[in-house]
């Protein structure tokens, strides 16, 4: 690995902002692996899956982790800075064009059919991040004792609506006391 | 207008350091804050710019809305940047120290440690949000006719959003 020709600031910036458009819609971190593991060359595709799984350790968005990781891997510290512009730039931008629209058309008399199509967008949306830690559970969920660890911050954050940091300080500790159990066994 | 600035940038910075499994972990703890105490928006507000900020990579981008609704495009970037700035910022670290110490060993503990707090972190994101807004029958059955669709077909989601906005039309209207 070491001797790769060194990845200049300006390629990095541009492979992040291909990322950040070619990912509108979805499969944010396939593109990711496409664009600097297959186009590039940039890392293999073992520190691609050594820095993915360490993204989803550290709290954040997955994905922008994972950008901050690769982007540091590549320049240090500016590389990270790098990434993270590049990926950012063109949603931000789209975003924030969407919700000038959303906000001067919200509330108009004439929004109704716009406030219906959101309200059916936002019952998918719903609907998909329910499915997704579904599928999660159904890939990384294989014994009792995490489903029952699962299911109880579903229930106290879904229905009694605990506070998430109340939560997450009883159900790390125990989760990860859990595993060292079975794993000494 | 800058202490509104500054609230935004305190919460969610706080929250950016919570979100266990990503950013949907932090959906119900933010839409309670932005509802409920600092009454940026409304429920009904929440939904919609959570459908919107779906359409654009990468997750947690409904923040840079919250922000711009409270505050305008400079909410919209101080959002954004206490969003993804802490988080950042422990991740870089993490990885300097993770090298250093030999973590990989601890590895495989701390995946299968995470996991079922992430998974149901973001089911839980679901229900809270589906609870907390005016979601009538039709909405439920849309809701649940796309998980069900997201888990067991391959269909894209943003094709699945577009077809539930075109139901609620063609049923309301």
């Amino acid at each position: 690995m070491a001797n790769r020709a060194p990845v200049s600031g300006t390629a990095l910036f541009l492979s992040f902002l291909i990322i950040g458009c070619t990912s509108i819609g979805g499969g944010l971190t396939a593109w990711i692996r496409r664009e600097l593991v297959e186009r590039r060359g940039w890392i293999d595709d073992q520190q691609f899956l050594a820095n993915y799984g360490l993204s989803q350790m550290v709290p954040g968005a997955t994905n922008v982790n994972l950008a901050v990781l690769i982007g540091a891997q590549l320049r240090g510290a500016n590389g990270a800075l790098i990434a993270l512009a590049g990926l950012m730039l063109v949603p931000l931008a789209i975003l924030l064009a969407l919700g000038g629209f959303y906000f001067a058309a919200h509330g108009a008399s004439h929004a109704t059919l716009l406030n219906t199509a959101l309200a059916g967008a936002g019952a998918v949306a719903i609907g998909f991040n329910v499915a997704t830690g579904i599928r999660l559970g159904l890939a990384n969920i294989r014994r009792l004792g995490p489903a029952l660890i699962a299911a109880a911050i579903v229930v106290a954050i879904g229905v009694i609506r605990i506070p998430l940091l109340e939560v997450l300080l009883v159900a790390i500790p125990a989760s990860l006391a859990l595993t060292l159990l079975q794993r000494s066994r | 207008m800058i202490a509104t600035l500054l609230q935004i940038a305190a919460m969610f910075a706080v929250l950016s350091l919570l979100a266990f499994g990503g950013g949907a972990a932090v959906l119900p703890d933010m839409q309670h804050q932005a509802v409920d105490v600092y009454h940026w928006v409304t429920a009904r507000e929440f939904l919609d710019m959570f459908a919107l900020s779906r359409a654009v990579p990468p997750g947690s981008m409904i923040v840079v809305l919250v922000g711009q609704k409270a505050a305008g495009v400079a909410g919209g970037l101080v959002a954004l940047l206490a969003m993804f700035g802490p988080s950042s910022l422990l991740a870089f670290g993490v990885a300097r120290l993770w090298h250093r110490a030999g973590g990989a060993a601890w590895r495989d503990t701390l995946e299968q440690a995470l996991a079922p707090v992430s998974v149901g972190l973001t089911i839980a994101s679901g229900i809270a949000l589906a609870r907390s807004t005016e979601h009538d029958w039709a909405a439920y059955a849309i809701t649940a006719a796309a998980m069900l669709l997201l888990v067991f077909t391959r269909l894209h989601p943003l094709v699945v959003m577009a077809a539930g906005a075109l139901l609620l039309i063609l049923a309301g209207g």
